[in-house]
């Protein structure tokens, strides 16, 4: 059995691993990208030398050949799925008995004037970041870069922020929306974010919309325009990152189906036998409950090749995630999420939101107001134990549950400042329930939790 | 590989303009301690003396201060695989030869540093007048290593304070290592061998435990406490009692991190002026396998050494099978003592990382390792599914433990080798690792293959 994945990004090399576990198959990852496996999440701290791509790379050069995981670095042009064969740019044809798709995403890019402009790039994978270091260094013939203009106010607009400042470039961020990520973050932990990217020096422009970038006459960037307030602001770079959308441009020419993503049910089948698809390229037909179509996140894409893995090798069992979970970091703010915490409340809903007066910490927690359901909760500077939410989440806890136990379910490093008190005082404030705390920080309340 | 050489970023040296006067203020000190080696009689002085050292701690201080004030709190690893001192560039080759060199004159030509029992010249000379302030006699070179020591921990503690000030397990874990080595190593020792000339040197720094320090059980160094009065022996009982008692107690509540971040000396340095080379540690499963035979043959040495040294003491006999004690003893202080501990251990700080001596070659840091990885509360536990595999916890990772491997698959981290430091849990952009004590048998090797917890 000889199964192909076009792709060696989380989702692809996460299948290529579990499978190898349980199967002795032949195995080939084909990525255009990089020779080996890194982490896409760590490109940022490639670029602002916390580590070099080395560092970022999750196993040992050798790793592969050891587990008879065999790496192909090529560009896939085409997939012949009559007769189950794929075709490479460097003219090889390659027979497959089962195909993965794991292709990931790419950066959006909606039809700006200029946005095709030299010093105009998204930041999704390595060539990015390569060209990245191109348009920001001194060369002979470009100017130095001092200045850039960042569009769309999300998880990669913020990172190349940080990334562009470690290098003493300026920075204005263009948001659409009038405050940050509040498409997904409610009010008070996006107004949280506002700060702090001041704090750190960023002209964030909100309800700003990019209305054209402006280019020189050798064909370079050199302004761009607001369309709210028709300012001009000059740049030497203009990073568009208004999020990303699946990479799908291999199968469009062929016979599998796609939508937004490569079409599959919740077995990753495509519409082609023996084709599958995980990952950021992947959309289901059926979207899970609560969950989007399209799932572009670290996590999922791991999740989504353990699961494939056992379908194909293992048991055969419909895609079930668990509860929602995500993370993220903003500069120096780190955020957690557990359970659905949407940017408005819904009609069932109420939220306890809690913020450190003296500190950039939040904690905003949603329950269902009429039978106290735990619904989710987002924590920005707070660490929090991600078992004991899976747990509750599962099993519909309380929100009485979660306040009283919070201290247990903290993750931060020891002798941080505590914040439990503060909230269930808060709690008391607004509902008039006095509860009283039942753990405390302490790995053995942690488990005693687990095991009830 | 031409793909990652081409990320870099050119301007990374650029200093601010209080970074620059700081290190002017430093450079003058260092320049001071320069010319008294060469033996410019003008800089061998009390008042020289006080000028040097607070121009190092003043630049140190200053040079921190002016790097990290402007920045928010939070982690600060901008430009480590870009500079030169940090990235096994021009400068970095020019600090280890200095201090490889600097270690070699330390313990083998203590002459060339001015050392004289007739009377010092040079460097030992400029620190006469502190030593004759603390314990009434002439510097030795072991003193100005011991002044030298002090004033690298004790101000680039400072500077790593101000670095990971927003984290308060290590502000608190900095500040002990500041004063175990200001006061246990430094301060203490000295002012009781003065008060204690009339009587034969012995060991007074009692954090300093066997077997790190190789010789307390040395016919010398035992007659030495046996005759020092209430404080020798105060010296031999905690001695003993820290080893056999004190040490496994506390190791089994909170993991070896209690010695070797917290306490101990060679720990202390590395955490403060050894920070800057951290990511420089190897990770490779290959470089784990050396750790792992150098470390417990250095063990099994310092044993064996220990245990004739101690059947010579009782027998008076030297000799047993093919083995003499007394060659065995000065080998071990030649290789390990001298070579290992200080040549490699801290000359090759740029080069190798700034834990080569406690991770390839400490024995108590290979006894407290044993003891953290079968008979502890100690562990680093990993954080559900949160981990995004970025390497930021291995790079920094001073031990050169691939924590990523690890957290990547859900498992705690139970090594020998962890001297948690906490620097893993603090860089993690995710909030996977904490560094936890609990009950010994539950979940402390989550091997996720038994998926006990889900």
């Amino acid at each position: 059995m000889k199964l192909v994945i076009i792709g060696n990004g989380i989702a692809g090399i996460t299948a290529a691993r579990n499978i190898r576990k349980i199967s002795d198959c032949s195995i080939t990852v084909i990525s255009s990208e990089t020779e080996y496996f890194y982490s896409r999440t760590a490109l940022m701290y490639i670029f602002m030398g916390h580590m070099r791509l080395k560092e970022t790379q999750p196993y040992e050069n050798w790793f592969w050949a050891k587990n008879n995981i065999q790496l192909k670095k090529a560009y896939v042009t085409n997939i012949d799925t009559t007769n189950q064969t794929i075709s490479t740019q460097q003219g090889e044809n390659i027979v497959y008995d089962k195909l993965l798709l794991a292709t990931g995403s790419q950066s959006n890019y909606f039809g700006w004037p200029g946005q095709n402009l030299k010093g105009v790039q998204g930041l999704y994978n390595y060539q990015d970041l390569e060209l990245l270091e191109q348009n920001t260094q001194n060369t002979q013939n470009t100017q130095h870069c001092k200045k850039a203009v960042i569009v769309g106010g999300g998880l990669i607009g913020i990172e190349l922020a940080e990334m562009l400042l470690s290098r003493n470039i300026e920075v204005t961020i263009l948001v659409r929306e009038s405050s940050y990520w509040s498409n997904v973050l409610p009010a008070g932990e996006s107004q949280l974010i506002n700060q702090h990217i001041l704090k750190h020096g960023v002209d964030l422009k909100l309800n700003s919309n990019l209305q054209e970038i402006i280019g020189d006459e050798n064909g370079k960037a050199k302004a761009v325009v607001v369309k709210e307030t028709g300012e001009t602001i000059n740049c030497q770079l203009v990073g568009l990152t208004a999020g990303v959308h699946p990479n799908i441009d291999l199968v469009k020419e062929s016979t599998i189906e796609a939508n937004r993503g490569i079409l599959i049910n919740h077995y990753f089948e495509t519409n082609i036998a023996n084709v599958y698809a995980i990952g950021d390229c992947a959309e289901f037909r059926q979207p899970l409950p609560l969950r989007r179509p399209v799932e572009q996140v670290w996590y999922t894409g791991k999740m989504q090749g353990e699961h494939l893995a056992q379908n194909l090798f293992g048991q055969r069992k419909a895609y079930n995630p668990g509860p929602w979970f995500n993370s993220a970091k903003f500069f120096d703010i780190e955020y957690q999420t557990y359970g659905m915490v949407m940017p408005n409340l819904k009609e069932n809903e109420t939220s306890l939101f809690w913020q450190d007066a003296n500190a950039e910490r939040c904690v905003h927690i949603i329950y269902d107001k009429n039978d106290k359901t735990f619904i989710g909760i987002n924590t920005f500077g707070i660490r929090l134990r991600h078992k004991l939410f899976d747990k509750w989440l599962r099993e519909k806890a309380t929100v009485e549950t979660v306040l009283q136990n919070l201290s247990a379910a903290n993750f931060d490093p020891e002798f941080y400042k505590t914040y439990e008190a503060e909230i269930l005082k808060q709690y008391q404030q607004q509902t008039g329930i006095l509860l009283k705390a039942k753990t405390k920080r302490s790995l053995k309340h942690f488990f005693n939790l687990m095991k009830n | 590989m031409l793909l990652f050489d081409n990320i870099s970023n050119t301007e990374s040296n650029q200093l601010n303009i209080g970074q620059k006067f700081f290190a002017a203020i430093g450079s003058i000190g260092l320049l001071i301690i320069t010319l008294s080696w060469l033996k410019v009689k003008a800089v061998i002085s009390t008042p020289m003396l006080v000028v040097s050292v607070l121009c190092l701690i003043v630049g140190v201080l200053g040079y921190a201060f002016s790097t990290y004030r402007h920045h928010p709190e939070g982690i600060k690893n901008n430009n480590v695989f870009f500079n030169s001192l940090t990235n096994r560039g021009l400068w970095a080759w020019v600090l280890g030869i200095i201090i490889t060199g600097f270690y070699i004159l330390l313990y083998f030509f203590a002459g060339w540093l001015g050392f004289s029992e007739s009377g010092n010249t040079g460097l030992v000379a400029l620190f006469d007048p502190l030593s004759f302030a603390l314990k009434g006699k002439a510097a030795s070179q072991w003193f100005v290593y011991g002044t030298l020591y002090t004033i690298a921990i004790v101000s680039f503690g400072v500077k790593f304070i101000l670095k990971y000030r927003h984290n308060k397990y290590q502000i608190f874990r900095t500040v002990s290592v500041m004063f175990f080595q200001l006061f246990f190593a430094f301060l203490i020792p000295e002012l009781l061998e003065g008060l204690n000339s009339d009587k034969a040197y012995f060991a007074k720094d009692i954090k300093n435990m066997w077997p790190l320090n190789y010789y307390f059980f040395e016919d010398w160094h035992l007659n030495a406490m046996l005759g020092g009065g209430n404080l020798g022996m105060f010296f031999l009982v905690l001695g003993i009692f820290m080893i056999l008692i004190g040490s496994p107690i506390l190791t089994y509540f909170y993991g070896k991190r209690w010695y070797c971040s917290w306490v101990c000396g060679c720990g202390g340095l590395a955490e403060t002026a050894g920070d800057p080379f951290r990511h420089l540690s190897d990770k490779s499963l290959t470089a784990w396998r050396f750790e792992r035979w150098i470390i417990y043959s250095v063990l099994i040495f310092i044993l064996l050494t220990t245990a004739l040294v101690l059947y010579t003491y009782f027998t008076g006999n030297s000799n047993i099978l093919f083995l003499n004690s007394y060659n065995l003893r000065s080998w071990y202080g030649f290789f390990i003592g001298a070579i290992f501990s200080g040549v490699i251990g801290v000359g090759f700080y740029p080069l190798l990382g700034s834990r080569v001596w406690c991770r390839f070659g400490c024995p108590m840091a290979a006894i407290l390792g044993l003891q953290q990885r079968f008979f502890s509360r100690f562990r680093i536990t990993t954080n559900g599914d949160q981990c995004i595999s970025c390497g930021n916890c291995s790079t920094y990772c001073e031990m050169g433990i691939d924590v990523r491997w690890y957290a990547q698959r859900q498992q705690n981290i139970v090594r020998a080798s962890c001297v948690g430091c906490g620097v893993c849990a603090a860089v993690c952009p995710r909030g996977v690792l904490k560094l936890e004590n609990g009950p010994i048998n539950i979940h402390r090797l989550n091997d996720p293959d038994a998926k006990v917890l889900d």
